[in-house]
C-alpha cells in the first residue's frame, strides 16, 4: 500500500465508533488475550480431566520445590506491580519514570525466567522427562513441562516486548497506548501464572 | 479505481492485494478449485457404496495406488472419506462463505473503505494457500492421506502406525489445520474488529444488514472456539512425536505388540474437538441464514420480519453452541447425567433458531416476490434449514441418538445443514452480489436451471440417506452391502448416487454461467436490485476503497415498501429527503 493510499484511508475511517469506546489497537489486544486465555483454559481443562480420569496422582509437595516456586510467583506479581506503574507514569507524560518501570518489569521476568530454567533443571535431573516421570502417571510431567513451558515462552515474549518498549520510549517513538497494550499482555501473563499456580500446584 | 491504486503493479492489485474484495474473491475462487477436489472425492466415494465389488480397470488406469487391480483399497476409501469431509469443511465452506463473502461484503455493507488491517487480511489469505497445498500434497505422500475420519479421533490420528494414512498424511492434516486456524483466526479478528470499529457514521449496530450480523457472531464464536482445538493439536502432535500419552490410554496392542503408552483418554480429544465442532457449524450456517435474509428483503421488497428478534436469537443460538458439544458424543462413555444435560441444551438451541426460521418465512408473508436465481436459493435455504433441523432433534436427544449415532442419518443430516444450507449461500451471495463485483449480471437462464438441477437432487438424496440410516445403514463402511440386513436397501444407494450426478450436473451449468458472465454477462449498473444497503451506493464493480468519502447512515437496512409500493428508502437516504410520510420502521 503507498503513502497516498495510507493517509486517505486513515482519514475517512474515523467515522466508525466502538461500541465500547476504544481504539482498534487495544480492541485487536484484548480479542488476542481471550483467544490466548481460552487456549490456556484448554490446557488446564486437560489437565484437570486427565488428573481426574487417573485415580493416583503424584503430591505436588514432594515434587516441586515450593519455596521456589513461591519466590517465583511474588516476583512475577511485583512485576505486574512495576508495569502498573509504568503505564500510570506514560500517562501522565513522565517518561523517564515509565522507561524505569518497564526496565524493572522486564527484570522481573527474567528473573522469573532463570527460576523456571533452575525449576526445570532440578526435575529433569530427578529424571522427570516429557513422557515419564518417577512419581506417577506419565501426563503429570507431560502437562507440567507443556503448560509451563507455554507460559515461559508467553514469559520470554513479553520480557522481549518490554524491552523493546523502553528502547523505543528512549528513541521517542513509544506512545502511552503502546504502553499500556504491553501492561495488558503483562498482566495477563501474570494472571495465566496465578491459575497455572492454583491448579497445578496448590489443588 | 483509485489513481494511488491503479499506479500499482498487477501483482499488488489482483495477486498480493490488501483490497478486501479482491482478497474476497481470491478466497471464493480458492474454494471452488477446492471444492473440485471434495467433489471429485464424492464421486469416488458414492461409487465405491454403489458398486461396492465391481472392478474399475479405467480407475487403476488413473489411480494405480488407490485402485490396485482395479478394486478400491479399503484403506484409501477411508482417506476419501476423511479428505471429503475436511476439505468441505475447511478449505470449501468456510473459505468461500466466511472468508470469501465476507471479506468482500463487511466493508461495503457497514461503509468502510478497507478492513481494519488491510495487510493482516492478505496475510490471512496467503496463509490458507500453503494449507490448501499441504491438505492437497498429503495424497501423495507415503500411505496417502489422513484417514481417521474429518475428526481425526485418537488412537487413529495419534498412532503413527494405526492405518496407513496416519503417518505422514496424518502430520500433514495437523499442519494443514493448524495453518487454516491461524488464518481463520486473523480473519476472524479483522472481521469482529472492522465491524465494530470501523461503520460508518449513524452505522449503528441495529442498523446492520442481518448478513453483517451474522458474520460478527460467527466471528466471534470462531475466535472463541478455535483456541482449545488448537492446545488438542499440540496434545496430539506431542502425542505423535513426543512420546507423551495425553490421549492415548493404558494397554493399547499395535500389530501384536502392547504400547507403553498409559493414563491417557481419548474421550480428552472429543471433548476438545467439539467445542470447536459444534460453535464451528454455526460459524457455517449463521452467515447463510444472514444472507438468505438481506436476499429475501431486498427480492420480496419488504422489511425483514423481526429484525431486533432475529439479532437476539442469533446472539443466544451462539452462546448456547458453545454449551452443547456432549451431544456428538452420547456414545463415547462419557457420563449419562452429562448426557441428560447435553440433550436438555441442545433441545433449547430448536428456540433461537426457530425464532430465525419463522422470521425468514415471515419475511415472505405479503411480499412482492421476485423469483430472481437469487432469491430461489435464499427460499431454499429457509427450506433445508428447516428439514436438516428436524433431523437434528432426533440426533439431539441422547435416547434417540444411541440408534441414529454413526448412521448415514447423521450424514444425511450434517449435509443439509453444513452441506445444502451453507452452499445455497454461497450460491445465493453469488448471484446477488455478482453484478458489485464484476460489474455485469449473470444469466438468469442459466442460474435457474442451476437452481432447480440442484434442488431437485440433493432434497431426495439427502432425505434419502435419512431413511437409509434408519434402517441401520453405518456410515464409513467400505461395502455398504457387507451387512445383511441393509442389503435391501442397496438400491436406495444407487438411487443417491444418480442424483449426485445430476447435482454435479447442475453445477457444470453453474461454472458456465461464471465464467461466461465474468466476460460476456450483461453490464450491471450501480443498483440494479434496487437495494437499499450500503453496498449499492458505490458503482459496480465497486472501486478500491468504495468511497472517497463513506455514505452517512440515517435508517436501517430494509426499509422497503416504506413510501408506496416497490419504493424503498435507502439508508443513507436523509430524513427530509424522504418523500412521503414514513411509517415506523426498524432502526
Amino acid at each position: 500500500m503507498s503513502q497516498a493510499d495510507m493517509t486517505s484511508s486513515t482519514i475517512s475511517w474515523e467515522g466508525g465508533v466502538s461500541p465500547f469506546g476504544m481504539s482498534w489497537q487495544k480492541l485487536m489486544m484484548w480479542v488476542f488475550l481471550v483467544t490466548d486465555a481460552l487456549l490456556f483454559a484448554g490446557f488446564l481443562a486437560s489437565y484437570l480431566f486427565i488428573r481426574l480420569a487417573n485415580g493416583t496422582w503424584p503430591d505436588q509437595g514432594d515434587v516441586f520445590n515450593m519455596p521456589l516456586i513461591g519466590l517465583m510467583t511474588f516476583i512475577l506479581i511485583t512485576s505486574s506491580a512495576t508495569m502498573a506503574t509504568a503505564v500510570g507514569s506514560a500517562h501522565r507524560g513522565n517518561l523517564k519514570s515509565a522507561i524505569r518501570f518497564v526496565s524493572y518489569t522486564a527484570l522481573g521476568g527474567a528473573i522469573f525466567l532463570g527460576l523456571q530454567a533452575t525449576e526445570w533443571t532440578q526435575i529433569i535431573h530427578e529424571g522427570a522427562r516429557l513422557s515419564s516421570n518417577p512419581w506417577g502417571p506419565s501426563a503429570f510431567s507431560s502437562f507440567f513441562f507443556m503448560i509451563t513451558g507455554f507460559h515461559g515462552t508467553h514469559v520470554l515474549i513479553g520480557v522481549g516486548i518490554l524491552i523493546t518498549t523502553a528502547l523505543r520510549a528512549r528513541a521517542g517513538k513509544a506512545t502511552s497506548e503502546g504502553v499500556e497494550l504491553v501492561g495488558l499482555y503483562w498482566h495477563f501473563v501474570d494472571l495465566i501464572w496465578v491459575f497455572i499456580f492454583t491448579t497445578f500446584y496448590l489443588i | 479505481m483509485s489513481s494511488a491504486h491503479a499506479g500499482l503493479p498487477f501483482w499488488r492489485r489482483y495477486i498480493f492485494s490488501t483490497d478486501h474484495k479482491v482478497i474476497g474473491i481470491q478466497y471464493i475462487l480458492t474454494a471452488v478449485f477446492m471444492a473440485l477436489v471434495a467433489v471429485g472425492l464424492s464421486v469416488l466415494i458414492r461409487m465405491q457404496m454403489t458398486w461396492p465389488v465391481r472392478l474399475w480397470p479405467i480407475m487403476e488406469q488413473l489411480l494405480p495406488t488407490a485402485y490396485e487391480g482395479g478394486a478400491l483399497k479399503p484403506e484409501f476409501y477411508l482417506t476419501m472419506v476423511t479428505m471429503h469431509g475436511t476439505i468441505m469443511v475447511f478449505f470449501v465452506i468456510s473459505l468461500a462463505l466466511v472468508s470469501g463473502v465476507g471479506n468482500f461484503i463487511i466493508p461495503l455493507q457497514v461503509g468502510a473503505r478497507d478492513m481494519a488491517y488491510p495487510f493482516l487480511n492478505m496475510l490471512s489469505y496467503w496463509t490458507i494457500v500453503p494449507a490448501c497445498l499441504i491438505m492437497l500434497a498429503s495424497f501423495f505422500v507415503e500411505g496417502g492421506a489422513a484417514a481417521g475420519g474429518w475428526t481425526s479421533y485418537p488412537p487413529l490420528s495419534a498412532l503413527p502406525g494405526a492405518l496407513p494414512g496416519s503417518g505422514l498424511g496424518q502430520t500433514l492434516w495437523i499442519l494443514g489445520m493448524a495453518l487454516f486456524i491461524v488464518s481463520f483466526t486473523m480473519g476472524s479478528l479483522n472481521f469482529a474488529t472492522t465491524i465494530l470499529n470501523l461503520r460508518t457514521k449513524g452505522m449503528s449496530l441495529m442498523r446492520m444488514p442481518l448478513t453483517v450480523w451474522t458474520l460478527l457472531v460467527s466471528s466471534v464464536l470462531g475466535i472463541l472456539a478455535f483456541p482449545p482445538l488448537t492446545a488438542a493439536a499440540i496434545m496430539l502432535l506431542l502425542d505423535r512425536h513426543g512420546g507423551t500419552s495425553f490421549f492415548l490410554p493404558e494397554g493399547l496392542v499395535l500389530g501384536g505388540n502392547v504400547l507403553a503408552y498409559e493414563g491417557g483418554t481419548p474421550l480428552l480429544f472429543q471433548h476438545l474437538f467439539w467445542f470447536l465442532g459444534h460453535p464451528e457449524v454455526y460459524v457455517l450456517v449463521l452467515p447463510a441464514l444472514g444472507i438468505a435474509f438481506d436476499v429475501v428483503a431486498t427480492f420480496g421488497r419488504r422489511p425483514v420480519f423481526g429484525y431486533r428478534t432475529t439479532v437476539w436469537a442469533l446472539i443466544v443460538a451462539a452462546v448456547l453452541s458453545m454449551i452443547v458439544w456432549g451431544h456428538h458424543m452420547f456414545t463415547s462413555g462419557m457420563n449419562p447425567y452429562l448426557g441428560e444435560y447435553f440433550s436438555i441444551v441442545t433441545v433449547l438451541i430448536t428456540l433461537p433458531f426457530a425464532v430465525i426460521g419463522v422470521n425468514l418465512v415471515a419475511s415472505l408473508w405479503r411480499a412482492d416476490i421476485r423469483l430472481t436465481t437469487a432469491m430461489l436459493f435464499a427460499i431454499g435455504i429457509i427450506s433445508a434449514v428447516g428439514t436438516g433441523g428436524l433431523g437434528g432433534l432426533w440426533l439431539g436427544t441422547a435416547a434417540s441418538d444411541i440408534y441414529f449415532h454413526s448412521s448415514v442419518f447423521v450424514v444425511g443430516h450434517f449435509h443439509f445443514m453444513i452441506g445444502v444450507v451453507t452452499s445455497f449461500g454461497i450460491f445465493a451471495a453469488i448471484y446477488y452480489w455478482f453484478p458489485k463485483m464484476f460489474g455485469r449480471h449473470m444469466n438468469e437462464t442459466l442460474g435457474k436451471i442451476h437452481f432447480w438441477l440442484t434442488i431437485s437432487s440433493v432434497f431426495p438424496a439427502f432425505i434419502g440417506m435419512h431413511y437409509l440410516g434408519l434402517g441401520g445403514a453405518l456410515r464409513r463402511v467400505y461395502d455398504p452391502t457387507y451387512y445383511e440386513y441393509v442389503r435391501p436397501l442397496q438400491e436406495m444407494n444407487v438411487w443417491i448416487t444418480f442424483l449426485l450426478f445430476v447435482a454435479i450436473a447442475g453445477q457444470l451449468v453453474f461454472f458456465v454461467n461464471l465464467f461466461r458472465s465474468l466476460f460476456w454477462g450483461t453490464r450491471a449498473e450501480a443498483n440494479p436490485w434496487n437495494g437499499a444497503t450500503l453496498e449499492w451506493t458505490t458503482p459496480s464493480p465497486a472501486p478500491h476503497l468504495n468511497w472517497n468519502e463513506p455514505p452517512t447512515v440515517y435508517g436501517g437496512p430494509y426499509q422497503y415498501r416504506v413510501n408506496g409500493v416497490g419504493g424503498y428508502v435507502a439508508q443513507h437516504t436523509p430524513p427530509e429527503e424522504i418523500k412521503c410520510p414514513v411509517g415506523p420502521h426498524e432502526g
